[in-house]
């Protein structure tokens, strides 16, 4: 019978970098300051290290698992390479923590790195592996999630000012929330009706949906649960820790509805499951969720339950996931407004969580959080890798 | 006896207005006049062989592809100097591997041509049908006249011995050295000589010899015909001068399609017949001549069998369905004839003729599989994500390797999703990419072409169409794409 990793491993130190268009710094500064700050806050010392995990989704910023051990001078430690697209953070976190389960081994590190902004374009690079035909013309990320608000707004009757209106309320909140926070890409708030009424970048989504695509970095330290209280008095636990990836179908198989993304779904109930949650919607303190394009954080909501199916409206008009709401979500700013450098994304959600168990999130501090929740997905509505983390105290 | 069993044709759903090129240029090049009518455009993902494909697949209505045995395609505009255009439209439209395919090319009355040839191998049974095909998309240099006059379409003809819905009677051809207009490998417009020498000493004196040439084999006069098609130079005033040096009544002489559709080059001759053969009933008796380096001239008799290929497309359907272009910087674009600045979006992934060689099967005919286990139509795993195509697993009930071929390419569907994407390259902004739910199941991601961005919704009735993605190192690259159901 295959054991549950529920409160096996601890998180003791995270780190992460402002995210951002850091012209300035290479990814072997972010990764240098993000595992500082996270060695640091574990009170360790990097020589304490006995393996790594190094996430990069893009080439620009790096291949295997030198990357990681050039930067740091790590001397002959076990060092992987992680990729698994927008989820590889919380890949990376998924592998070190099952080694850490396993007994192998006492103290490792978990970086995410990535550098978008040296392209010399904006948005992401090409997608399509090499010798593979080249068969969809052209679509950009945006696009293929503009694809599940249409199919969004057509089942649940909402004509597409309705629907714009509703996903509006989601970046609104968000750059609330990222406008408080020193280390997000974007601080500045905005209004409804900016949102509503900005430029079309891919109907029905305009630029306020999109997510910013950043550099950054983040980390984290983890060793075994029963060794963590020696190293601080508040360290994180790890509840659940799921990752699943669809069979690429939404685009294959007519059944696909596009107004839910199963993944994320089966993700949700297994990662419930193994941390013993029944009501999501009440036990779960606050959640970092995969909100690249507005259209994925409403219909997120409706996967994990917080909200009925159909229903995210009513919960989005209300306020119930603003910092002051009853569940708060993204008091980060999200990959909206904290930004977006892909592999580095589902351990910058780790450490807004780790933050916010520990009481340390200022101005943007959830009241008593008990349950944080992380939703990271890698891929798009029809094609796509997600995971499910959930942690406390 | 043998003849014409079927018939088909291709027009571009877009139109250019002369008054919009006369706006354009100032009347620059056009003597200060405005030269009336429109002209048919390819769209940007359109080109000779693309239309190709349209013209013989509407050709091919009820015929089973398996069946033919054969594809001659004439062109002025193939896409490859070495690569064999007929090669590309008989795998689109799915014939069998051994068939015999040719190119013609060279000439305007390349389309007559391979007429000609495929009557010799019928004639030799080394086949019991053929179908040959006439595509052009040729370039007047902007501001001149042939760009005013120049139309792109094709047509498509099956020939054969079974169900004739027009015997050939007999044919007369001859060549000539001469042609007056003329286009180098190296050059990207059509170039011509003074007109005035160019239609009196070849036009005006080589077609009346093959046209009079074929009713004295014939034995018939300009009088025992019912219809009388000859196609026409840039120029028509020198179509109209022919009619009465050869003695037809004006009323019996085909339309040149000038004023809606434009001089369409190889497939003209073959687009005037098959609009005659629309009109057509049993017992007339069409003349039907070609121009271009010489001339061909055939004489045609109409049976009873034409009243059963009616459902076409064909020329009427297809001129009556169009969407005028607002502004000539679009058609500047669509042909690639100004420099653009690039787009700020990453550069695709290089073509690889490999992965094209394996993927054919689902690239041309557009195929997929049946699961045999479960009975699902699938197309094909996405390229980013074990997109080998076919798949070898069922989707559904993981049932490996078991499965038939199946084709979509002729299936219509529904449209499950769509966007319009503002940031995507294309020379048509926005990029509308939909998902298809195939009638009869499965489902597929596909650019939408031909569609007009503000009535694109859920729902909507879609077909697919043969289009060129893009232009990569020398490869063009072919593929479906959906538009919305034309006619």
């Amino acid at each position: 019978m295959a054991e549950s990793i529920k409160d096996k491993v601890a998180v003791i130190g995270v780190g992460c970098t402002n995210f951002g268009e850091l012209w300035d710094r290479s990814v072997s500064d972010l990764i240098v300051d993000a595992t500082f700050e996270a060695v640091e806050d574990a009170g360790i010392e990097l020589k304490d290290i006995d393996a790594a995990w190094i996430g990069h989704w893009c080439e620009t910023s790096g291949m295997t698992g030198l990357g990681l051990s050039g930067t740091l001078g790590l001397q002959y430690k076990p060092v992987t390479r992680v990729e698994n697209a927008c989820a590889t953070g919380s890949d990376c976190l998924r592998n070190a923590a099952y080694a850490v389960a396993c007994g192998v081994y006492d103290k490792v590190l978990v970086v995410g790195a990535e550098k978008l902004k040296d392209m010399g374009i904006a948005g992401l690079p090409n997608q399509v592996p090499l010798g593979t035909p080249n068969l969809v013309t052209a679509i950009s990320a945006p696009g293929l999630f503009a694809m599940m608000a249409t199919s969004y707004f057509h089942r649940y009757g909402l004509s597409p000012q309705e629907g714009k209106r509703m996903l509006s309320h989601i970046p609104v909140k968000s750059h609330h929330n990222g406008a408080m926070n020193p280390k997000a890409h974007f601080r500045r708030e905005v209004t409804l009706e900016q949102v509503i009424n900005s430029p079309i970048i891919a109907w029905p989504l305009g630029i306020f949906d999109c997510c910013g695509t950043s550099d950054g970095a983040a980390a984290a330290v983890l060793v075994r649960a029963s060794e963590a209280k020696k190293f601080r008095p508040d360290p994180v636990y790890i509840k659940a820790l799921q990752i699943c990836a669809n069979p690429a179908d939404g685009a294959r198989r007519n059944d696909c509805d596009f107004t839910h993304i199963e993944a994320t779904y089966r993700a949700g109930q297994a990662a419930y499951k193994e941390a013993g949650i029944k009501n999501p919607r009440k036990e779960i303190s606050m959640a970092e969720v995969h909100d690249c394009f507005s259209i994925n954080e409403a219909i997120v909501m409706e996967d994990l339950q917080f909200s009925a199916r159909g229903k995210v409206k009513d919960d989005l008009e209300s306020g119930f996931f603003t910092l002051n709401g009853s569940l708060p979500v993204q008091a980060s700013g999200g990959l909206k407004c904290f930004g977006h450098p892909v592999a580095a994304t589902g351990l910058r959600m780790l450490y807004e969580m780790c933050k916010q168990l520990q009481g340390k999130s200022g101005q943007r501090q959830v009241k008593n959080p008990k349950l944080g929740l992380t939703q990271n997905m890698g891929g798009h509505p029809a094609d796509n890798v997600v995971s499910c983390v959930i942690v406390g105290l | 006896m043998l003849g014409i069993t079927s018939y088909g044709a291709y027009i571009p759903l877009h139109r250019l207005s002369r008054t919009e090129l006369f706006r354009a240029w100032a009347g620059i090049g056009m003597l200060g006049m405005s030269v009336p009518g429109e002209k048919a455009v390819a769209s940007y993902d359109e080109d000779s062989v693309t239309m190709a494909v349209e013209a013989v697949i509407d050709c091919m209505r009820g015929v089973d592809p398996k069946k033919v045995d054969g594809l001659f395609f004439a062109s002025t505009t193939y896409p490859y100097s070495e690569k064999q255009s007929s090669a590309i439209v008989s795998a689109a439209v799915d014939l069998r591997r051994e068939v015999r395919i040719a190119d013609f090319a060279g000439s305007l009355r390349a389309g007559t041509i391979a007429m000609t040839s495929a009557i010799d191998a019928l004639k030799a049974d080394s086949v019991n049908n053929i179908v040959v095909t006439a595509s052009d998309a040729r370039l007047g240099a902007p501001s001149g006249l042939m760009e005013q006059g120049f139309g792109d379409g094709a047509a498509a003809l099956l020939l054969g011995r079974d169900n004739v819905i027009a015997n050939i009677l007999g044919s007369y051809t001859i060549y000539d050295e001469f042609s007056g207009v003329w286009r180098a490998q190296t050059d990207t417009f059509v170039r011509s000589w003074e007109d005035r020498m160019v239609l009196d000493t070849g036009y005006s004196v080589i077609l009346p010899e093959a046209i009079n040439g074929v009713m004295d084999k014939c034995g018939l006069k300009a009088k025992d015909f019912t219809r009388i098609v000859y196609d026409s130079p840039l120029d028509v005033r020198a179509h109209i001068r022919l009619t009465k040096t050869l003695g037809f009544p004006p009323e019996r002489v085909q339309d040149t399609m000038f004023m809606n559709l434009g001089n369409t080059g190889t497939a003209q001759a073959m687009m005037m017949l098959i609009a005659a053969l629309e009109e057509a009933k049993e017992g007339d008796k069409i003349l039907f001549a070609s121009y271009g380096n010489g001339a061909d001239a055939f004489v045609l008799e109409v049976t009873k069998e034409i009243e059963k290929v009616r459902e076409r497309r064909g020329i009427k359907a297809h001129l009556a369905s169009k969407r005028m272009l607002t502004n000539y910087e679009t058609y500047l674009r669509w042909r690639g004839l100004i420099p653009m600045e690039p787009a700020q979006r990453p550069e695709l992934t290089p073509t690889s003729i490999s992965a094209l060689r394996r993927d054919r099967k689902a690239i041309l005919p557009l195929y997929g599989v049946k699961c045999k286990k479960c009975g699902t139509p699938e197309y094909r795993p996405p390229a980013w994500a074990g997109g080998r195509a076919p798949a070898r697993i069922c989707v559904i009930c993981q049932a490996k390797d078991q499965f038939e071929s199946y084709k979509f390419s002729d299936k219509k569907g529904k449209l499950f999703n769509f966007t319009h994407d503002y940031i995507a390259t294309t020379p048509d902004p926005p990029a509308t990419n939909i998902i298809i739910d195939f009638d009869g199941g499965g489902r597929g991601m596909f650019d939408f072409t031909d569609r007009d961005p503000d009535t694109v919704a859920v729902g909507m009735s879609v077909e697919m169409t043969f289009r060129k993605l893009f232009f990569d190192r020398g490869i063009h690259n072919y593929y479906w794409k959906a538009r919305p159901v034309r006619i």
